[in-house]
């Protein structure tokens, strides 16, 4: 599903070359749920960007599906990335001027697909939004907010769900309900999900965890 | 925190944003430099103006009459030549001047000039001083345009009327000339003593008389002209001085200074909302750098002080920014008069102009900035900790605020009180704008609404979410909208006034006469339309002149009315006849009985007049060929003279009374080219009247044009002819010089309102680039990121335009219909103009302002994390 080889993200400052990320190699499998722990500065997020093709790395090589991100431009990524890619983060990140609804119609939107809030209605009544479609995200608990950022992120049936610390921002019980429906969209659609995370609670959720510390993998529960 | 502190800390917390802090710079400077550019243009032209005044005027004491000077006034000039004092007088009329070999003519003005002329001042001619030898011989010195018009040169013979004279110079600077005044008729100077032989001063022909008087004691001066005034005023004939011209100067440019200062406070006032709009763009970026320094300990007073530090330096620098460019603008607007201006006016920074400048300056800076760091006050030091998403600024009533408000309002309205001199002039000019910014705002306010309530179900993704961005929490649409709408109201104004004050003269250019033939007597009309036909032309019309005065008013006689003045005001001084006070009580206005009129008579209406009371005589023929006759007034004219239907006006035909009874009133369409009377008579009244004939043709080439003139004047050497073409070629160029200062002016406006839009580009910059990586990331390609912004930024401009255009059209409607009294017409093709300038440019600023947006990647949607 997910190969990465010999990743490598430096970062020039001045006279200093900073390596936030030095050779790292993965492979995902399809359907897999995986977290990404380790302290702060630890490349979790570098690493994440990097497996997302939201940015390129300095070294190495990411393959989504047998698709190689590399030679691919930044538009190029943009188009695979609203065809096979969704996104979950800490803050939500919805669009203020847009409802709910208008919310999880975009990434279809940007394919140009017809008939979209049909399909997207259908998905905030999944995750239990059915009432609030014509809501704007200042008027939606974080709760809420972050379970329409979960609609936006598989309304489009991505092949693989990228999450930045998804339960950062919720409190304990809102937090299990979103990873709870995360797990449910996982299993109902096969859905490969990775997370980065600091919550061990979290993270022993998933069926495989991977370590980072100073930039490198340090332990990976598939190996061992 | 010590002063110093602050100033240290100020100057350091600034070190990132200065970039930022230009905007809030050319904010200021946009209005300083029309301020200092239009002060000090009006206050060096004043200068400049008092400074020649005399070489202006070109003597100490000026008599102008109509008329030939009458018994008494000769005789007081002779004993005043006699004593000592030297008297000059010109003689001027418009006639034909016709190249002696070429045969080539061009309608000008002739003036005749006895040796001594001008008293004061230097004419600078070419070859130089060919003046002094004007009066060797029957020798001209004529403006360029003649020589060019008709193909002469220097040394070239000339024949005005029956008299031939040898262009020895061409004029090149008089002082007190306007330049473009050569392109209605050339002028001509002639030696006094041969006008005669011209043989073009008899019946009918419109002469001035001067005569200009060098009295080397100012106070003699005025002793004279109050002293012989009573004489002057019985004959017809004004009088001037220097003191009265130098006054009349001032009057003139005191208004034309307050005029330009309120067009330069509208400057600093515009300048002053770009400063609000910068200062909160401004701060946006900067709430959380308060939020940390409120948690370290700064008290809201300490950071208040120390941005309002960094505004007042702002200020300060764009205030000096923009006295230079004024300098610079004071520099490019006589460029742009050229011609118009009767004096040169030397590039100098104004002082007193510059030193307004600064301080208005710093004071719009510090004032406008005010409002929006007051804000700041209610940033809380736990933004520090928790940042939210949501914009900061909870609104709500702060009294504080309002106090300042209104505050900054009675400062605005005092600083125009204060540049009209006068309380009501001033409370007017605020009330007006005060109205326009409301009507903006309201205009402004509906459409913003209408769009985001307007169903946009159909439309593509990019453009729904163009609109939905106009929303975006914290965003500053209304204030680009009312700030861009009022530059594009402005231009759009004048622009349409502009188009409407012009039409009457194009409108139908491809029908009308464009030649006036002048001065043809009864027995020239056949010869004359015998040469036209020859060229293929044809006379449109004919229209008799019969010149008179008014004899007697509902039977009272003129004279009498005139003498009760001179008994009544004692010192024998008469006021200057345009001071004239209203009628009362159905008294003649004295400009009125004193003038001549050329009447006309006619069967019928033309079409540009229509009854407004009683009945045309066709309709009915009371008269029978029988006095008193019918005749229709103008209606100012019968306001001024105090009479209605019914009244009787008796009338001096050199020396026959022809008495009258008023049977209409009309209203007239000045505005047309076609000839216009104050009296139309009854073709029996006047037919056998010592008359003139104006005929009016229409010649489709400008080679036909030229050799019908030459034509008709070398065989009727005193008709004159117009070309019409010519006339509305200069009018054009006055007008369109004189309307390109005013749009320059309110380029300055639209300018500050493109500022404003580049504080609000800024403003949601962070919001803006959140969403687009936010995009990026869900798979947006920088080509539709590209289009959501374009098609924001061009709705946005088209906002303003929609406002400020529409309320333009209101506005030029009632300029049109209220003060210029013409015909109203939306001039589309030009408005259209505008509103595509401002879309685009619009849509230009806000795309390069996020290239930004572009670059940024979607990866700083997980750093922002």
């Amino acid at each position: 599903m997910l190969i990465a080889r010999g990743l490598e993200k430096t970062y020039r400052s001045g006279e200093r070359t900073l390596t936030v990320l030095r050779d790292v190699d993965l492979e995902i499998d399809e359907g897999d749920f995986v977290a990404i722990l380790g302290p702060s500065g630890s490349g979790k997020t570098t690493l994440l960007g990097l497996l997302a093709g939201l940015d390129t790395p300095s070294r190495g090589s990411v393959a989504i599906d047998g698709t190689d991100l590399a030679p691919l431009t930044e538009d190029e990524r943009a188009r695979f990335r609203r065809d096979n890619v969704g996104f979950v983060f800490q803050s939500f990140q919805l669009l203020p001027s847009l409802t709910a609804l208008e919310n999880v119609q975009v990434p279809l939107e940007l394919r140009g697909d017809r008939n979209v809030s049909a399909r997207a209605a259908a998905l905030l009544e999944r995750v239990g939004l059915s009432g609030r479609l014509d809501h704007y995200p200042t008027q939606l608990s974080g709760g809420e907010q972050q379970r329409v950022a979960l609609a936006r992120a598989f309304v489009h049936e991505p092949r693989i769900l990228f999450a930045d610390e998804p339960t950062g921002n919720l409190d304990a019980a809102t937090g299990e309900g979103i990873i709870a429906l995360m797990e449910e969209l996982n299993r109902e659609r096969g859905t490969t999900l990775v997370l980065v995370t600091h919550d061990p609670l979290l993270a022993g959720r998933a069926r495989r965890t991977i370590r980072l510390a100073d930039g490198k993998i340090v332990a990976d529960s598939a190996a061992a | 925190m010590t002063t110093r502190q602050l100033l240290s800390l100020a100057f350091r917390e600034s070190r990132f944003a200065r970039r930022r802090l230009f905007l809030f710079l050319s904010a200021i400077s946009l209005g300083v430099a029309a301020l200092v550019a239009v002060q000090g243009f009006a206050s060096t032209m004043k200068r400049e103006m008092s400074a020649q005044a005399r070489a202006m005027l070109g003597a100490d004491v000026q008599l102008q009459s109509r008329d030939p000077f009458g018994p008494r006034t000769t005789e007081v000039l002779e004993s005043l030549a006699r004593g000592g004092i030297d008297v000059a007088r010109v003689t001027s009329f418009a006639s034909m001047a016709r190249h002696a070999e070429n045969g080539a003519t061009r309608l000008v003005q002739v003036r005749a000039a006895e040796p001594g002329f001008p008293f004061y001042g230097t004419i600078e001619t070419s070859p130089a001083g060919q003046w002094a030898s004007l009066q060797d011989d029957r020798n001209a010195v004529v403006e360029p345009a003649l020589v060019v018009a008709l193909g002469a040169e220097i040394g070239d013979v000339i024949e005005i009327g029956k008299a031939r004279f040898r262009i020895i110079g061409e004029l090149h600077r008089m002082p007190g000339d306007i330049e473009i005044a050569s392109s209605f008729a050339p002028r001509v100077f002639i030696p006094a003593r041969y006008v005669d032989e011209t043989e073009l001063l008899g019946y009918g022909a419109r002469v001035t008389y001067e005569a200009f008087l060098r009295v080397p004691d100012p106070e003699l001066a005025e002793t004279i002209d109050e002293g012989y005034r009573p004489i002057w005023r019985a004959e017809r004939v004004r009088s001037r001085t220097l003191q009265e011209q130098q006054e009349q100067i001032d009057e003139a440019l005191g208004m034309l200074g307050r005029y330009l200062g309120l067009v330069g406070v509208f400057a600093l006032l515009l300048g002053g909302i770009g400063v609000a709009s910068a200062m909160s763009a401004y701060m946006s970026r900067k709430v959380d750098s308060i939020a940390v320094l409120r948690c370290l300990g700064a008290t809201s007073r300490e950071v208040l002080a120390l941005y309002l530090l960094q505004a007042g330096a702002m200020g300060l620098l764009g205030a000096l920014v923009g006295v230079l460019a004024g300098a610079v603008v004071q520099w490019v607007l006589p460029q742009m008069l050229t011609g118009l201006l009767p004096v040169d006016v030397p590039i100098r920074v104004d002082g007193p102009a510059a030193l307004t400048g600064l301080v208005a300056g710093m004071a719009t800076a510090l004032a406008f900035a005010l409002l929006p760091l007051l804000e700041i006050r209610t940033v809380s030091p736990l933004r520090a900790l928790r940042r939210r998403v949501e914009p900061l600024i909870a609104r709500g009533h702060d009294k504080l605020r309002l106090g300042m408000a209104i505050a900054l309002v009675v400062g605005v309205v005092a600083l125009i009180v204060y540049q009209a001199h006068d309380v009501f002039a001033g409370l007017g000019v605020s009330l007006g704008i005060g109205i326009t910014l409301l009507a903006l705002w309201l205009a402004a306010r509906a459409c913003t609404k209408l769009l985001r309530r307007a169903p946009h179900a159909g439309f593509p993704f990019m453009f729904r979410q163009s609109i939905a961005n106009l929303y975006r929490p914290g965003n500053q649409t209304m204030t680009v909208v009312v700030a861009l709408g009022f530059g594009a109201f402005l231009l759009a104004t004048l622009v349409l006034t502009q188009a409407n004050l012009l039409r009457p003269l194009t409108a139908n250019s491809e029908t009308r006469f464009n030649l006036v033939l002048l001065d043809v007597q009864v027995d020239q009309i056949e010869p004359v339309r015998d040469v036209l036909a020859m060229h293929d032309i044809e006379i449109l019309d004919s229209v008799p002149l019969v010149s008179m005065r008014i004899a007697a008013v509902k039977g009272e006689p003129v004279r009498r009315f005139l003498e009760d003045e001179l008994v009544l005001d004692g010192d024998g001084s008469l006021p200057e006849p345009t001071q004239d006070l209203e009628p009362d009580e159905g008294r003649p206005r004295r400009w009125a009985l004193r003038r001549e009129y050329r009447s006309t008579f006619r069967e019928t209406l033309t079409e540009s007049e229509r009854l407004v009371a009683g009945r045309w005589w066709n309709e009915r023929n009371a008269t029978d060929g029988e006095a008193p006759f019918a005749v229709s007034l103008e209606q100012d004219i019968a306001r001024d003279l105090g009479v209605t239907l019914g009244d009787r006006i008796d009338w001096d035909i050199q020396g026959v009374t022809v008495p009258t009874v008023v049977t209409s009133i009309r209203a007239v369409d000045w505005a047309r080219l076609e000839p216009n009377f104050f009296a139309v008579f009854e073709p029996d009244a006047l037919r056998d009247a010592p008359q003139m004939w104006v005929l009016l043709a229409r010649a489709e080439t400008a080679e036909a044009r030229t050799a019908a003139q030459r034509d008709v004047v070398a065989q009727h050497p005193n008709v004159s002819v117009i070309d019409l073409t010519l006339v509305q070629a200069a009018l054009d160029e006055v007008i369109g010089r004189v309307s390109l200062v005013i749009r320059f002016l309110a380029a300055f406006s639209v300018a500050t309102g493109f500022v404003v839009l580049l504080g609000s580009v800024a403003t949601g910059r962070l919001e803006r680039i959140r969403e687009s990586v936010l995009l990026k990331t869900l798979g947006a390609t920088r080509r539709q990121i590209g289009a959501i912004l374009l098609g924001e930024y061009a709705l946005l401009g088209l906002l303003a335009v929609l406002v400020g255009a529409g309320l333009s059209l209101a506005a030029s409607w009632a300029l049109a219909r209220f003060l210029f009294d013409v015909p109203f017409e939306a001039a589309l093709g030009p408005m259209l103009a505008i509103a595509a300038v401002i879309v685009a440019l619009s849509a230009a600023i806000g795309l390069s302002a996020s290239r930004e947006v572009f670059r940024t990647t979607p990866m700083e949607a997980l750093r922002e994390e």
